[in-house]
């Protein structure tokens, strides 16, 4: 079950704690991944970490012709593409009507508009191929809510809209496409959280802790695998019961 | 019948499956041949490959034909 050998993965944003858990992940399952993100150093020594399997693909989502290169470069370094995470993402939070227009736009071109341009770069040779898999990594807040981030929140809910109508347009090519909905994880961000900050995150939670990264990697590996053929169009919340929707 | 002619109705045989005799100039991909939008997507691809050219989006939306597609590739080629 949920073995990848032979397939082609790229992961954005895989030097932060959940898109390295997710490189582990597929890579660990078999998959060829190519690792994307700006800190080309942190990129390279996590390719060295993972093994030949593994390849760099620096990429600043928030310039446009850099996002137009890296499916391109991807399936160049990896001879194909099968699966995509769209897992980057930036957050500029402040009270909505204090937001900026800058932070507006900046939250939606790397969240939002990133995703949608790989994601049509990918799709291409995908129904070449009659097979592909994306998935988007959404959030909670997505769904929920969450003041202070209308425009995270925006974007992690133009996630959904788009990946249903992406599903809707290439089922028939086998190529599914899907969003993976974290709810609090265990983070750089988290780690700093005094106790009783904590203790106020946590009562939202029935699981009564953080997720962790691989958590939320373990339902990327299962909508990346073959078993998942089935499923498209679909948000899998991973948040330890916090919103049940 | 021309070499262009030719691969063009090669490539839409294999690609919507269907009779050769069906694959005529004036057949519309998608009123004649069964294709859906996502087909003349495909086939707009395969035959950007077959030929090694670039068809522009407001090009492509004018191939609805067989025969457009001859005729375009046949410039272009």
């Amino acid at each position: 079950m949920f073995d990848l050998t032979g397939r082609k993965a790229l992961v954005t944003g895989a030097t932060g704690g959940l898109g390295g858990a997710i490189a582990r992940t597929l890579y660990a399952q078999g998959a060829h991944v190519a690792l994307s993100g700006t800190r080309v150093e942190a990129l390279e020594a996590l390719a060295a970490e993972l093994g030949e399997r593994a390849v760099v693909a620096p990429c600043n989502l928030s310039d446009k012709d850099s996002v137009e290169a890296l499916v391109p470069a991807a399936e160049e370094k990896l001879g194909g593409l099968d699966i995509l995470v769209n897992n980057a993402g930036v957050t500029r939070d402040n009270l909505f009507m204090r937001l900026k227009d800058d932070d507006w736009d900046a939250v939606i071109a790397v969240n939002l508009t990133a995703a949608f341009r790989l994601s049509r770069a990918a799709v291409k040779s995908m129904m070449r191929r009659r097979y592909g898999r994306i998935i988007s990594i959404g959030s909670v807040v997505g769904t929920m809510g969450n003041p202070g981030q209308g425009n995270y929140a925006a974007s992690k809910a133009g996630l959904i809209g788009m990946s249903k109508a992406l599903a809707a347009e290439v089922a028939s090519r086998s190529i599914t496409v899907n969003v993976v909905a974290p709810g609090f994880i265990e983070s750089p961000m988290t780690e700093g959280l005094t106790d009783k900050q904590r203790e106020a995150i946590l009562s939202d939670v029935p699981m009564g802790r953080l997720g962790s990264g691989g958590d939320i990697a373990a339902a990327v590996l299962y909508l990346a695998s073959n078993e998942a053929a089935y499923v498209t169009g679909q948000t899998l919340h991973v948040n330890g019961g916090m919103a049940m929707i | 019948m021309s070499d262009v002619a030719e691969r063009v109705k090669k490539i839409v045989v294999e690609h919507l499956g269907v009779d050769p005799e069906k694959v005529v100039d004036e057949a519309n991909f998608i009123e004649d041949l069964g294709a859906d939008s996502l087909d003349t997507v495909e086939l707009v691809m395969a035959f950007e490959e077959e030929f090694g050219v670039e068809i522009p989006d407001d090009a492509a939306e004018t191939i609805v034909k067989v025969g457009d597609a001859v005729k375009f590739l046949s410039k272009t080629a």
